[in-house]
């Protein structure tokens, strides 16, 4: 039966919010746990964790999401491990996150000086303890505005989920779709609320990356 | 349980396989030509005099930069198609795909000509140059010389989200996949194999953009130019006043002009 777009509606996109904030959540905490393992063995000074730490980066940037989801969600099952859709997005998406930040917070921690390190060792300071109370600390600072971008990505890329039935805005979008067919308010709507998450993470993105700049000005 | 990887089933279907990635190599580059042109201009409007059209081209940057590309294929795909524009599925996936990339190189493209030095916009205006050379040889060129790798790679990202192509069916590599994986029922290998070709998609485009890139900038050219003559000549200066070391750009020009009979391209 076709009828028209009621609060009914309204209010199950707004409630499929939150499923895009859960699996976004996720997929930055499970990433970023990730992340920091891939950027820790992307400085090592040993060759057989960096190697395999570089190609796995470098794999995972070349390759779509979709097709990781694919690969995790179908891939999967044929082995007999049939994933709830959240838990394979989750994995995906952790993967793929992980690979991003790893790339990021290398670079960030890299661009630290030199004398840095230096420093630490002239103290006696052990790696751990120069990552951990010298390196790092001013390594965050750096990371911020790239990292916040990265969520604002990851926020969007939830919406990749939909595909594989995870019922989060995008999805539940095109279901009200399927039921009504008016597809322009639908997807209109459904945009703004992604407008909404991310636009103010954006901008906040963009004003810590412009203090940061203040030098260079 | 006692599962293996047996990529055999496949092998019949690689043309399938090689025109979808023909496809999905097509639709980028039609994205990129047209994307980066539309967002030359979006990125001078943006920084025009003209307020509402730079707020217009401001918040177009913003809207699309802040919203998945998924709900952009649907909203040109469906939601045209219910306002009465009907478009094939190739058309409007690669329609998204400009809309998308336009917004992303406006904003990198204008980030490049900001960074261009006001001295040397004010030096070009002493000079006599008109607003619109002053754009092209002393803002745009050497602003996108400046960020080609961050544009290089918006198109990377590009090329991996025309894979959401596939769900409004347009035939690219993903499609394929889903399509093939339903036909052998083989779906973790079809997929792997897909994930391999992406890889190899990526390495292609990274090689075209640097080739693209080392034709297309002059300043590059005669770079090179000027290092393969001084390769064949150490020391040929035959007028004898040209400094040495520090300028290799003019030092070139000087020597190119000499040669060439003073054209230099």
């Amino acid at each position: 039966m076709m009828g028209g777009f009621t609060w009914t509606y309204f209010f199950y996109l707004v409630q499929s919010i939150g499923w895009t904030l859960v699996l976004s959540a996720l997929a930055f905490v499970l990433g970023g746990v990730g992340g920091f393992l891939l950027m820790l063995a992307r400085i090592s000074p040993r060759a057989w964790l960096r190697r395999p730490a570089l190609l796995f980066i470098e794999c995972v940037q070349g390759i779509p999401l979709l097709i990781l989801l694919f690969i995790v969600y179908f891939g999967l099952s044929v082995y007999g491990l049939v994933l709830p859709a959240l838990v394979a997005a989750s994995i995906a998406m952790m993967i793929y996150a992980s690979a991003y930040l790893g790339g990021i917070w290398r670079g960030c921690v890299e661009a630290m000086p030199r004398p840095q390190w230096e420093a630490s060792e002239c103290l006696s300071l052990t790696r751990w303890q120069t990552l951990r109370l010298v390196i790092i600390p001013q390594a965050v600072r750096l990371s911020l505005p790239p990292t916040i971008g990265f969520l604002v990505q990851l926020i969007k890329m939830t919406s990749l989920a939909s595909v594989i039935g995870f019922v989060e805005l995008t999805h539940a979008g095109q279901i009200i779709n399927n039921s009504i067919f008016q597809p322009f308010l639908v997807f209109v709507l459904v945009g703004t609320f992604y407008f909404l998450l991310c636009y103010p993470l954006s901008r906040w993105s963009a004003s810590m990356e412009r203090k940061l700049n203040v030098g260079n000005r | 349980m006692n599962f293996s990887l047996d990529f055999s089933p496949l092998a019949p279907y690689w043309p399938v396989f090689l025109r979808g990635a023909w496809l999905t190599l097509r639709m980028t580059s039609v994205a990129v030509i047209a994307g980066v042109s539309v967002g030359i201009f979006v990125a001078f409007a943006k920084n025009s005099r003209n307020r509402i059209l730079a707020q217009l081209c401001s918040a177009y940057i913003e809207v699309v930069r802040n919203t998945p590309f998924l709900v952009q294929i649907f909203l040109l795909y469906f939601g045209l198609a219910s306002l009465g524009v009907r478009m094939p599925t190739f058309a409007a996936a690669t329609l998204a795909m400009v809309v998308n990339i336009a917004a992303y190189a406006a904003e990198i493209i204008r980030a490049g000509i900001d960074s261009v030095p006001r001295g040397q916009i004010e030096a070009a205006q002493c000079l006599g140059l008109s607003t619109w050379r002053i754009r092209w040889h002393v803002m745009l060129q050497p602003a996108i010389e400046r960020v080609y790798p961050a544009l290089t790679s918006q198109f990377l990202l590009m090329m991996q989200a025309s894979a959401m192509a596939s769900q409004i069916s347009a035939e690219e590599l993903t499609a394929i996949a889903n399509t093939v994986q339903s036909d052998t029922f083989r779906s973790l290998e079809t997929y792997i194999v897909v994930a391999l070709l992406y890889l190899v998609l990526a390495v292609l485009v990274k090689l075209i953009a640097y080739a693209v890139g080392e034709t297309i900038f002059k300043r590059r050219r005669t770079l090179r130019r000027a290092a393969a003559h001084g390769r064949r000549s150490p020391v040929n200066d035959p007028t004898g006043t040209a400094p040495l070391v520090h300028t290799p750009y003019v030092h070139a020009a000087v020597r190119l002009r000499a040669r060439t009979g003073g054209r230099v391209s």
